[in-house]
């Protein structure tokens, strides 16, 4: 049966990453029993960090969500980390010009960040459509033009006073800061924010005519138009909503824990987000743990940089490792799977 | 602009050369290595690691080499025989050498280690003007230049050279005239991989001698762009890169005075690509280029029509 | 050289698309290989192209056996493959194009050589310097043809050369052709032209359903190779003479053109109801025909009448909202989802549009219409795992309840006889409800069953329209041919 055998190699392949990941952890002398408990620990062992934990879990289910629906149109998104800072940026507009109670500049800020993503995302959709450029050129072109956009802005017009750095600039005001629990770095929001988002995508791509016809695009352009579907439009469409929940990305990233806008606001969540989805096979219940898992190791980072010594891009090795040995492996399976249905195609079958 | 300036105009631009040119070749071949980035860093970091350990660069800059050529077979190896998406492997590989040549490089951060040495040719550097800028420059330039005329004349005016470019253009075709696909395009994108290994050593072995994390930010994206905007012809690539190099003196120099361009001019490789694909893609253009041979062919650079498509005989 | 093929089978799944072919060309002759699409002939060229392997069977050159695992050992042998649509590098120079893949040794002062040495012999005008993209196909097949010589094939192997190129250009062919064998070129021209057959070649095997038919000197009767390329069976039952509607379409002085493919002033009228069959042999224009009525091929020239509203500027997706439906014959590229099950592809079908699908209604639907075509698959199947009966089904399943006219291209190539049935009977019932149905088919039993008027293309035009009592099966068969009689 395929899914049995497709489970058989999927756990081979988590085998094998794991077997790579302690052979990185004996090349750096790590004690293998304490980084495990770390990994733990590092995420989930106090308050603080179980919050702190869930602040990263929310840019990268945000940015999940969003590849999960341009990849459902055939898309390959390399731009959300343009669309993060787009998003980032616009919020911070709003949260610098806006006045008003919390309540009506938060919305206002997430409204806004919407657009931003969602704007930088048509763009990239536009060149591709009547320009003919490539989504993944003009991706990662459109993202070192919006990382441009806000350098500028944070060491020009919105600097600190006096202090042109990339340190960042103005925090906000108070009321546009999202509001956190007691003590703890976590904002309900941020997260109600990204839940919501990856539901609607998930409910989107499912259970709507709209979603069905995107996902027809993205398998077969050519009958997708013999159904009546005008693909130009929804290929659009489908870089809207995903630049446009990308920026949601970076309004929480601003507004949530940030404070202000830094040029680093992105994070590297939204290259981060492509690994995640390609680990999920581009399905969205599976973003959630996987993103969870990723949010796990980028925390325990922190803690075996700090108590064992161990470089922080660890974390990043084995999410590397994990990752590549999934995609790979399962590339072979299926490449198997190919050869034997062709082997046995019988035309009158069932 | 002093003949000085643009002597290091060129050194600089010399590692962008090597990475530009390298994934040039593998494009040309049908293969897209988007892991350019995360394996430029890997490189860098091996290429100093070998170095600093041997004592010797040419060890340190065969390292990089090999580094790269092998992150390179993995993206042709997972495209072709695995059959999963080259962009997805590519992209991939990016984070994952990026990550690891930073936890790899750890050790050799910021230690001060062998580097190429200058060495300026006879005669040659005597050419007024010309001749600081060409000719009093170190080995791995001399080489960057060769490169360059190299693999122009290879792939435009070689028998095997068509060949190349027919397996990146109509691999079904060039299959059918009994040309194997996949073992050139297995080769030269391992060979493009090379090179890039080799900008990525020559970063930190000359151009921005020492090992850190990040050292080279971006470097391999931005070899990408010019690769595009260079229209796939290794002249044009190369005055991209060189064009590139200016721009970054320029925001240096701009630096005290207009801070906020300065940061941001670098960026200016990124919008060029785009605008170029956008101006070639137009019919008018194309139709217009198609006329005449050299010229054309250096004016309009199409991506190879099969670039990023894996193929299977069967 | 003498090309000898011994017993060669070839399999696919339970498909057998070659059983047994034997055959010979000597040096100098000029060998025809005629049938209908799906006789095989196309499975047998790549056989001998090295392109896949044959399961059973010899091939001898000369006396030599060869393996053919690859087109290399193919061109390596003398063999050379002038496929339908010339394997062409576009953007490349002619003489690019000829030193592409030829031995290394070669350079560009051969390549000039040989282009003009066999240009002036057969009388090619081929400029080396020019972008093979400004080369008509004709043109392109030249170059080909010129490639083939210097590499030194010694068995040429045509396939289907004249389906995209005017008569002038054919005639420059033939007599390249000619000229080929008398030097003692062993050629094989595959072809479903019969009167090029006729014309151009000394002897002709004739395929059918993967086997053998026929295997005779030429000439030869014309109504015999017609037999044998399609099949005498069984009389065809009289049709009960329908009354059809209000006329509904006009097609007039209709011209337009594609790669491959064009109609020329084609005069067309549709009642409510009716049937039309278009026969004709493949790239006769009624593919070009069916696609300009969809709305896929703009028409150069003439005018579309609905009624009497003109609407041939109307896209697809306009056609579609008129009650216009198309049926690809290439069905899951062009007419279904692969991925999707069939609840999906009965959801993307339905256009009372709330936003929301309800998954249970849709599935309910899905089983429906599982149920009242027969397709042997669940809800959840995807096409690519339906046989291509199920497929056809699938298709017709989709439809709209009763479209006002369906276009559809070879409705049971590569049915069963039992889903072949099906399809009709249900494709009359549509008809009788008003639906007009204009089909394209290379089975004349299947056109004379079941039309009520055939109209035939040939070349791009339609060179007889009848009403189906009028004709033959016999008939019928010269006018696809070419043959003018009636």
């Amino acid at each position: 049966m395929n899914s049995l055998q497709q489970t058989k190699y999927f756990a081979g392949a988590i085998t094998i990453s794991l077997v790579v990941s302690i052979f990185f952890l004996w090349l750096l002398e790590a004690p293998l029993v304490d980084t495990a408990k770390l990994l733990v620990e590092g995420a989930f062992g106090t308050n603080q960090r179980i919050g702190d934990t869930f602040m990263i879990w929310v840019p990268l289910l945000l940015a999940s969500a969003s590849l999960v629906v341009t990849f459902s149109a055939g898309l390959w998104n390399i731009g959300v980390e343009g669309q993060i800072v787009a998003g980032a940026v616009a919020a911070s507009f709003v949260a610098r010009e806006v006045q008003g109670s919390t309540t009506v500049i938060l919305t206002l800020m997430v409204i806004g960040g919407f657009v931003g993503g969602a704007l930088w995302g048509l763009l990239v959709g536009v060149l591709r459509v009547r320009g003919g450029v490539n989504e993944i050129f003009g991706g990662i072109g459109l993202n070192f033009v919006a990382t441009g956009l806000i350098v500028y802005l944070v060491i020009g017009p919105w600097s600190r006073d006096g202090v042109a750095s990339t340190g960042g600039t103005e925090p906000f005001g108070p009321q546009a800061w999202f509001p956190t629990i007691d003590g703890l770095r976590v904002s309900p929001l941020a997260l109600i924010i990204a839940f919501v988002s990856l539901a609607s995508v998930m409910f989107l791509l499912s259970k709507t005519h709209f979603g069905l016809r995107l996902r027809a695009t993205g398998k077969n352009p050519l009958a997708a138009n013999r159904f009546g579907i005008a693909t130009s439009r929804y290929l659009l469409m489908a870089f809207i909503i995903g630049g446009g929940v990308a920026g949601l990305a970076g309004v929480t990233q601003a507004g949530a824990v940030y404070h202000r806008l830094v040029p680093s606001i992105s994070g590297g969540y939204g290259f981060l987000a492509i690994l995640i989805v390609l680990l999920a096979r581009f399905r969205g219940l599976w973003v959630i743990p996987i993103a969870l898992f990723f949010a796990t190791i980028a925390m325990a980072s922190f803690q075996w940089q700090l108590r064992l010594g161990l470089h922080s891009a660890l974390g990043g090795v084995i999410q590397g490792v994990l990752v590549l040995s999934v995609v790979l492996v399962m590339g072979y399976q299926e490449v198997r799977q190919q050869r034997e249905q062709s082997n046995s195609r019988d035309d009158a079958a069932l | 602009m002093n003949a000085a300036t643009f002597a290091i105009i060129v050194a600089s631009a010399t590692p962008l050369i090597f990475a530009a040119i390298g994934e040039t070749i593998t494009e040309k071949a049908g293969v897209v290595n988007l892991s350019l980035d995360g394996s430029m860093l890997l490189s860098a970091m091996t290429g100093f690691a070998i170095a600093y350990t041997t004592g010797s660069v040419e060890l340190g800059l065969l390292a990089g080499m090999a580094t790269s050529g092998f992150v390179a077979f993995v993206v042709a190896f997972g495209g072709i025989r695995l059959r999963v998406n080259q962009i997805a492997v590519g992209l991939i590989l990016t984070y994952f050498a990026t990550k690891l040549s930073a936890l790899l490089g750890g050790e050799f951060v910021r230690k001060p280690g062998p580097s190429v040495q200058k060495m300026s040719l006879p005669v040659l550097e005597d050419i007024p003007f010309f001749g600081e800028i060409l000719f009093q420059q170190n080995p791995l330039v001399y080489f960057s230049f060769l490169l360059v005329i190299a693999s122009f004349w290879w792939i435009f005016h070689t028998r095997r050279g068509l060949d190349l470019q027919a397996i990146g253009e109509r691999p079904e075709a060039a299959f059918a005239r009994g040309i194997p696909v996949n073992t050139l395009r297995y080769f030269y994108t391992v060979l493009g991989g090379a090179f890039v290994g080799l900008g990525g050593a020559a970063f930190s072995l000359d151009a921005k001698m020492g090992w850190s994390e990040g050292h080279i930010a971006n470097y391999g994206w931005i070899a990408l762009a010019i690769v595009i905007f260079g229209g796939w012809h290794p002249l044009r690539v190369a005055f991209g890169c060189y064009l590139f190099g200016a721009i970054q003196i320029v925001a240096l120099k701009m630096q005290p005075t207009l801070p906020d361009l300065a940061q941001v001019l670098p960026i200016a490789p990124f919008p060029l690509m785009i605008l170029t694909l956008v101006f070639l893609n137009m019919r008018v253009v194309q139709s217009f280029t198609m006329r005449f041979k050299g010229i054309g062919r250096l004016i309009r650079g199409t991506a190879p029509s099969a670039l990023g498509e894996s193929f299977w005989p069967d | 050289m003498s090309l000898e093929l011994r017993a060669i089978t070839k399999r696919f799944g339970s498909v057998v698309a070659n059983d047994t072919i034997s055959l010979s060309v000597g040096s100098g002759e000029i060998h025809g290989l005629l049938g209908e699409n799906g006789a095989g002939k196309s499975t047998l060229v790549k056989i001998l192209s090295g392109f896949i392997t044959r399961d059973q069977g010899e091939i001898e050159l000369d006396g030599t056996k060869l393996h053919l695992l690859s087109p290399n050992e193919a061109v390596a042998n003398g063999i050379g493959i002038l496929h339908q649509e010339p394997l062409v590098f576009l953007p490349f120079s002619v003489v690019d194009n000829f030193l592409i893949g030829s031995p290394k040794e070669y350079g560009y002062a051969e390549a000039y050589e040989a282009l003009s040495t066999i240009s002036e012999q057969f009388g090619f005008d081929l400029n080396p310097d020019v972008s093979a993209s400004n080369l008509s196909i004709g043109e392109r097949q030249q170059l080909e043809i010129a490639r083939l010589l210097w590499l030194g094939a010694r068995v040429l192997i045509l396939d289907e050369p004249t389906t995209a190129i005017s008569s002038t250009q054919r005639e420059k062919l033939f007599a390249t052709i000619r000229d080929l064998a008398d030097d003692g070129m062993s050629v094989i021209f595959v072809s479903h032209k019969l009167e090029e057959v006729q014309e151009l070649c000394d002897r002709v095997t004739i395929l059918r359903e993967g086997k053998i038919s026929a295997s005779v000197d030429l000439p030869s009767p014309v109504e015999y190779l017609v037999s044998k390329m399609f099949g005498t069976g069984v009389l065809p039952k009289t049709r009960i003479a329908r009354v059809n509607g209000s006329s509904l379409l006009e097609l007039a002085n209709a011209s337009a053109f594609e790669q491959p493919g064009q109609i020329i002033d084609v005069n067309l009228s549709v009642s409510r109801g009716q049937i039309i069959g278009l026969a004709g042999l493949e790239g006769a224009g009624q593919r070009t025909l069916l696609r300009a009525m969809a709305g896929f091929v703009p028409f150069a020239e003439g005018s579309f009448r609905l009624q009497s509203a003109e609407i041939s500027e109307l896209d697809y997706l306009d056609r579609l909202g008129l009650g216009f439906y198309y049926l690809p014959a290439d069905r899951q590229r062009e007419g279904l989802v692969n991925g999707l099950s069939i609840t999906e592809h009965v959801a993307l079908s339905v256009t009372d549009q709330s936003k929301v699908i309800n998954w249970n209604i849709a599935r309910s639907e899905a089983a429906k219409r599982i149920e009242k075509f027969s397709i042997k698959g669940t809800v959840e199947s995807t096409p690519e795992s339906l046989s291509g009966g199920n497929q056809q089904r699938l298709l017709l399943a989709l439809m709209p309840e009763t479209p006002l006219l369906l276009l559809m291209e070879h409705p049971t190539r590569g049915l069963d006889i039992e889903s072949a049935a099906w399809v009709w009977s249900y494709l009359l019932t549509l008809s009788e409800s008003g639906t007009s149905i204009i089909f394209s088919s290379s089975d004349l039993e299947e056109l004379t069953t079941y039309s009520d008027q055939i109209a035939v293309c040939f070349s791009g035009r339609i060179i007889d329209q009848f009403d189906v009592s009028e004709a033959t099966v016999e008939e019928l068969g010269l006018l696809i041919g070419g043959v003018h009689q009636r």
